[in-house]
């Protein structure tokens, strides 16, 4: 037992606060009113003016804290977080074609970045081909296109797989995409145990964020269970899923929402694995998570670190895990791009400033930072390398990387930090009462509570409840000013038209039997509900086209149509 | 109609009809819900075709259900091509009278080349909703003012 706070002085403490809310506070209130009637956080939770141990009652700080590297985690996974290693600055790159990309990535490596991280085209991200006619007018428009083995190939050109680690934001075509890379890694003489990185891979978020679904939800989720049972087995150092909150956020979540729903497809995939066998030591040690970083700060610094805490307790007391490894949280941030608008542009930087110290007084491993362009296209260089320096000005400028969890013992963080916690579990009980995540999702149900959520906010937004510069306060007409922006110039025709010619030479060079087969091999794997991923493997180095894989899979699995919700 | 209520109101004045539209590959439907939401709330009659629409389902519906206005939700860079795609086809079917606005991540540079396009507005995020109800319904009044003569 380690309370902080003796009974007494608790009740010294109420008797003072009591005695400031009835005498000092209301003389001060007679002259000087608060700015508003009610104080709450982005996601609603109402705050107090200040807060005090009386807030912590029974804050057991060995029960809640204990020390960095040690369960519950909430002060950091790593027993010397930043004062080691800093996080890793891992800036979600691509457009255009490979050729393109690659060139952005040498950049960005060149600038200081310390990870990869790939963004794809609409096409890719829902395993269509460049030809296809759903494809056209999207080739290389919001990422990279990498239709085949031969564009990952040029996107990593110079670029040695065995001293990088990348990220790939991929879900349903997740088995496909990570074959790419494990191919192109094995051309370059990498050995399977050096290759490392992420594949995102989370499908239950996709039915409520992002939405780039292809499967229905079942067989989304034993395809993305396929990847990591493979990956745990044959790629020691892969990150196979990154259960991500972000997109969630992104979606209009709040905070507490983000936080419960993104630990409720943790749970379930943990279910879904230990369901075929696995031992949750065996790859409990391989799931990453991935959260958004808003604007209101100290509300995603306390998220970041219940985060941690309510990981650690599922993975040791729900699921019996034994290595403290299992017990790791680590997860990535993007601040958030919905936090960012067109009118006066540049104001993004300093949102963006903020929300990245947030993550890394959170406790980050890795961190992107959204360039100032964001609402506009996919970030200019310019805007990109001042995105990256914000986290470098934050890691080596401003000392906050020094102390391990330097906000631990605020009695407000702390406090906040419980709260969210509490708040979360509540919504993950509701979820447990209805089956698990799987069931919730095909129920529709977080995809209400996040619809709900969003149309709060715009309306709080409306009635001025929530201000932001530029929009809704300190408008200015800026229209000439936002045209100035320098924004990312490239010949979009000229790449669909390039990626659809590769793409038609790839199929037309290729052994035509053993692509054949090796698509045969596939099709017969996914009609007995065998792992799908050795065949997947097999087609991509036959050749095989991101398209024609993804099309064996929707005609064994079926494709999702998003129902009305509301 | 006697209906014995001799002094009811011309209730004849339909709702303005909106559909809103996700073309495209496109899953960022925040927006395009919010607005839809919002639209409703505000009076309107409001279709919202759901994702991954191609520019001839969303005119098919848009004819089939006679809607005032065309909202379409644009996050993933291809507003220029959808919008020339989308009027092009409008016209191919002689619906064209049925004005098209856009909203979503659209660099501000584009914004002429929309218009000369043929799309009637473009609303950039933070644009406030009252604002954008007033268009909308200053483009509905002036179709239906064309079609009354």
């Amino acid at each position: 037992m380690a309370k902080l706070y003796s009974k007494e002085a608790i009740e010294e403490i109420l008797k003072a606060y009591k005695d400031w809310e009835e005498n000092l506070l209301p003389q001060w209130l007679a002259r000087m009113p608060e700015r508003q009637k009610e104080f709450t956080t982005l996601s609603g939770i109402p705050l107090k003016p200040f807060y005090t141990p009386a807030d912590l009652k029974d804050f057991d700080y060995m029960e809640k804290l204990g020390v960095p590297g040690a369960y519950p985690f909430t002060r950091g996974i790593h027993a010397t977080m930043y004062r080691a290693r800093l996080w890793t600055m891992r800036m979600f790159s691509g457009y255009g074609g490979p050729e393109e990309t690659n060139e952005r990535l040498k950049m960005l490596i060149k600038a200081g970045e310390t990870g990869l991280s790939l963004a794809f085209d609409n096409p890719t991200l829902v395993g269509v081909d460049p030809d296809d006619p759903l494809a056209e007018g999207a080739v290389g428009v919001v990422g990279v296109s990498v239709p085949t083995v031969v564009d990952m190939e040029i996107v990593f050109r110079d670029i040695n797989l065995g001293e990088v680690t990348t990220n790939m934001t991929i879900n349903p075509p997740a088995p496909v995409l990570l074959s790419f890379y494990v191919a192109v890694a094995e051309k370059q003489g990498v050995s399977y145990d050096r290759i490392g990185g992420t594949t995102q891979n989370d499908p239950l978020k996709e039915f409520i964020g992002q939405k780039t679904h292809v499967f229905p939800p079942e067989a989304a989720v034993k395809v993305a269970m396929d990847v990591i049972e493979w990956s745990v087995k044959n790629l020691p150092k892969w990150n196979p899923i990154s259960i991500s909150g972000y997109h969630i956020r992104e979606a209009g979540a709040t905070a507490v929402q983000e936080l419960a729903f993104t630990l409720a497809n943790g749970i379930e995939y943990v279910r879904q694995l230990k369901a075929r066998g696995l031992d949750v030591d065996e790859f409990a040690p391989r799931l990453s998570f991935f959260f958004d970083a808003h604007i209101n700060f100290f509300e995603e610094i306390a998220k970041f670190r219940a985060a941690r805490r309510m990981w650690a307790k599922i993975m040791k007391e729900w699921f019996g895990a034994k290595k403290p490894r299992s017990w790791w949280m680590r997860f990535h941030v993007q601040t958030a791009g919905c936090s960012l608008y067109p009118q006066q542009p540049w104001l993004n930087i300093v949102r963006t400033a903020i929300e990245a110290l947030a993550a890394v007084l959170g406790g980050c491993q890795s961190l992107h930072t959204n360039a100032f362009d964001e609402p506009f296209r996919v970030p200019s260089e310019f805007a990109a390398k001042i995105a990256l320096r914000t986290q470098q000005i934050i890691a080596y400028e401003t000392g906050v990387a020094d102390v391990i969890d330097p906000l631990a013992g605020s009695y407000f963080v702390e406090w906040l930090t419980d709260e969210i916690e509490e708040r979360a579990w509540r919504y993950i009980e509701r979820i447990e009462r209805m089956g698990g995540m799987l069931e919730a999702v095909k129920k529709g149900y977080p995809q209400r509570e996040v619809e709900e959520a969003a149309y709060r906010f715009q309306r709080e937004v409306e009635e001025g409840k929530r201000l932001i510069v530029g929009v809704n306060i300190f408008r200015e007409e800026d229209i000439e000013e936002i045209r100035r922006v320098p924004l990312l110039e490239f010949n979009q025709e000229e790449v669909e038209r390039r990626q659809k010619e590769r793409v038609r030479k790839v199929r037309s060079m290729r052994d035509e039997a053993k692509w054949r087969r090796t698509l045969d091999e596939l099709r017969r794997a996914a009609e007995r509900g065998e792992n799908i991923m050795p065949y997947v493997l097999n087609a991509v180095k036959a050749y095989a086209t991101l398209g024609e894989i993804m099309g064996v899979l929707k005609d064994v699995y079926g494709t999702y149509v998003e129902p009305p919700y509301y | 109609m006697s209906t014995g209520h001799t002094s009811s109101p011309p209730t004849t004045r339909r709702k303005i009809k909106v559909l809103v539209a996700k073309i495209g590959l496109d899953g960022h439907d925040r927006g395009a819900k919010v607005i839809a939401r919002a639209l409703r709330d505000a009076g309107f009659e409001v279709i919202y075709t759901g994702l991954r629409q191609t520019v001839d389902q969303v005119v098919a519906a848009a004819i089939q259900e006679d809607v005032d206005i065309i909202g379409v939700n644009q996050h993933e860079g291809s507003h220029i091509y959808i919008a020339r795609k989308l009027i092009e086809k409008l016209k191919e079917q002689g619906a064209d009278d049925i004005p098209v606005v856009m909203g979503g991540s659209i660099p501000v540079i584009d914004i002429d080349t929309l218009k000369s396009i043929g799309v009637a507005e473009v609303f950039l995020p933070g644009t406030p909703i009252s604002e954008i109800v007033e268009k909308l319904k200053t483009l509905a009044e002036k179709r239906r003012a064309r079609q009354t003569f």
